[in-house]
């Protein structure tokens, strides 16, 4: 083990290996390719172990010019080992699920190249020791995230999802690229122990602006208010991915990024304020979008955007440790979430709630796997959910009481759309015509595996923080009870309003209009559409016309249209006839000998 | 003086034909009216003692080089009718 820890980068080279040999032999390998898949996240798993308690760390100079270099290299410190663990557990358990799920699917070998892929660019993410290095990995997970996405890409829905996906993330990534480029003017350096040795001498200006860039690729990647659009629309992948990249391990790379780079955000309160607002309002308003959904998987994507505001709000008063905690029961139950209604899928053969219901008889495990996983999202005592979010609230009712109260309502509509969820897919009375069936063993037992650790994480509390070097946080039994009473109260109504026939309520044009732009998510979308797409696309239009098709093409068409009027001048004089062509020479020879003539004279 | 008029005289009235007339044949024949008209003025000029016997010697050329350029200038002429065109301006392809 003590090797592993002298060489993390084995967490790198081997999924990355692996993928190129999967890649190598996309019509070879058929269903071997799973296993041989899995020798990545199992290896993410033992480094992640292994260096625990601080791993070795080496940087080479990539570039140098002038006087600076840019240096990259490699750090598995206690952070990037919690996160190894997170990416290389919840791959394990994906991968594994996979074969069930994506069984007979065309593209099973390219599949799994890609989950491999994914796995490295995460370990390059969350092992790298500067910021160049770090971005590389960020760009290469957006790039699996794209290529994912869009895994059945002749569907046009899916094509179409990934190019959002791609293009929101890299209005963030823009913003990022510009926050190192800040850095670097200020420090002359990019890597994260060099940078911070500066921070202190950092003008409070300079800081606050290469913070609030970071944070925007932060807010970009972890999808927060207002780039949270690509995530709901990145459902048009497999579940699987969902499952992995969507809800435990990319999208929380921006909390990550956060938590990295945390002392530039210490001595940058501008930029802390600006993550506590977003996360209290994505928090808020994307668990109210969640009881709007009809179909299972949005659900489940607006709670992610949603528990990822927690997240933020956690980052913004300073409790970077609290927010990791949430990161890695989020990833736990959360991933557990999506291989559940994977399964519901992938067994029932529909997304939509509508169509489900009374699942619990039909499929059994995966309906006892899926409530443990509510029930930890909820934040119901001793689930771990519970613990971190407890944590969040405590921290954030601390400092910002306001945000606090807002987290604690927020509480209150995440469990109030998973209970509606649960009733609505598997209680009730049965709504779909298929007959639905119980998931193979390859899926039920990750599922297991995940729902344990959904439950029980919450004992690893005191654990994980004194991996990240900070006190455990005492639970404060008021707040655990007014969060306890909020998730009760809104778990309450939610089991309750699933349970009411549609018709009762729909029937209210208030709650009609509220549904509506709940399902919406709040029409942020639309207003995207309209505010910013529209503009764009009309500023394009104005100066593909004006610019392009007067200025430009004008000239080049005028130019060459000139041309061709002379030419076509002078075509009338070769008319081809010879006698022409001898009178013309014989009045040129006599006026030349005129001429000389003339002159000589 | 008179065989420099004369000379002068055949070369224009060859240049006239070469320009005006349509028929291939017969500007074929004012081409040999000029080169004619230009080997007089060399014999001419070298009897005067002016250029012998460099004159001759020119003169002589230029009925080798009238000689190549009537076959070649035949050659294509027969070609042309062949082809059933003996007017000079119905050969155009040479236009821009």
């Amino acid at each position: 083990m003590n090797a592993l820890a002298q060489a993390p980068y084995v967490a790198v080279l081997v999924p990355l290996a692996l993928a190129g040999l999967l890649a190598a032999g996309v019509r070879v390998w058929g269903r071997a390719s799973a296993w041989i898949a899995l020798a990545g996240p199992l290896t993410m798993l033992a480094v992640g172990v292994a260096s625990l308690g601080g791993g070795a760390s080496g940087s080479v100079t990539w570039l140098r010019a002038g006087t600076s270099a840019l240096r990259v290299g490699y750090d598995a410190d206690p952070l990037a080992a919690l996160m190894l663990l997170v990416v290389g557990t919840v791959a394990a358990c994906v991968m594994v699920y996979s074969i069930g799920y994506m069984h007979g699917e065309k593209g099973f070998v390219r599949y799994y190249a890609l989950l491999s892929l994914f796995t490295a660019a995460m370990a390059v993410l969350v092992m790298a020791a500067d910021l160049i290095t770090l971005f590389v990995g960020w760009e290469l997970v957006g790039t699996c995230s794209f290529l994912l996405i869009g895994f059945w890409y002749d569907r046009p829905q899916a094509a179409e999802a990934a190019r959002k996906a791609f293009l929101v993330t890299r209005i963030g990534d823009a913003a990022m690229l510009l926050g190192m480029a800040v850095l670097w003017n200020a420090t002359g350096t990019l890597e994260l122990s060099a940078v911070f040795a500066k921070v202190p001498a950092l003008a409070p200006g300079v800081a606050a602006a290469a913070a609030l860039l970071l944070l925007a690729g932060a807010v970009g990647k972890s999808a927060q208010f207002p780039l949270h659009i690509w995530l709901p629309d990145a459902m048009e992948g497999p579940t699987p991915v969902s499952a992995l990249i969507h809800a435990a391990t990319m999208v929380a790379s921006g909390v990550f990024l956060v938590a990295r780079v945390w002392p530039l955000f210490a001595a940058a309160p501008a930029a802390r304020e600006v993550a506590l607002v977003l996360g209290v309002i994505t928090a808020l308003g994307a668990a109210g979008a969640a009881l709007g959904q009809t179909d299972i998987k949005k659900v489940l994507a607006y709670s992610t955007i949603s528990q990822l505001g927690f997240m933020f709000a956690a980052l913004g008063v300073g409790a970077w440790q609290v927010a990791m905690f949430h990161l890695v029961t989020h990833a736990a139950f959360k991933a557990l979430l999506f291989l559940a209604a994977g399964s519901v899928i992938h067994g029932s053969g529909t997304q939509e709630l509508a169509l489900m219901g009374g699942l619990r008889k039909r499929m059994p495990v995966t309906a006892a796997v899926w409530i443990a996983g509510a029930v930890s999202l909820a934040g119901v005592f001793p689930a771990a959910g519970f613990f971190s979010k407890d944590a969040i609230v405590t921290t954030v009712l601390h400092t910002a009481p306001w945000a606090g109260v807002a987290l604690l309502l927020g509480g209150a509509l995440t469990a109030c759309y998973a209970a509606r969820t649960t009733r609505l897919a598997f209680f009730g009375a049965e709504r779909g015509e298929t007959h639905a069936h119980e998931s193979p063993l390859t899926m039920t037992g990750p599922l297991v595996v995940l729902a344990v650790a959904a439950l029980g994480l919450g004992a690893a509390a005191a654990g994980i923080s004194t991996v990240l070097g900070a006190e455990p946080e005492s639970l404060s039994l008021v707040v655990a009870a007014l969060a306890l009473g909020f998730a009760a109260v809104g778990g309450v109504i939610g089991w309750i309003t699933a349970g009411a026939p549609t018709g009762a309520t729909a029937s209210r044009p208030v709650w009609l209009a509220f549904s509506r732009a709940a399902h919406s998510g709040w029409g942020v979308d639309g207003a995207v559409m309209r505010f910013v797409v529209a503009p764009f696309t009309a500023a394009a239009r104005f100066t593909d016309a004006m610019g392009d098709r007067l200025l430009i093409d004008g000239l080049a068409e005028g130019v060459a249209s000139l041309t061709s009027r002379l030419g076509a001048l002078m075509t009338d004089i070769q008319n081809g006839d010879g006698q022409w062509y001898s009178s013309l020479m014989v009045t040129g020879v006599v006026l030349l000998v005129a001429a000389v003539v003339w002159l000589v004279r | 003086m008179t065989t420099l008029v004369l000379s002068c005289l055949l070369v224009a009235i060859g240049l006239y034909g070469v320009l005006t007339r349509r028929d291939l044949v017969a500007i074929l024949a004012s081409v040999e009216v000029m080169l004619g008209g230009s080997s007089l003025l060399l014999v001419a000029y070298a009897a005067a003692g002016h250029a012998a016997p460099a004159g001759q010697g020119y003169a002589l050329i230029v009925l080798a080089v009238g000689a190549a350029e009537a076959a070649i200038g035949i050659a294509l002429l027969v070609a042309l009718v062949r082809r059933g065109r003996t007017k000079i301006d119905e050969i155009t392809e040479v236009r821009g």
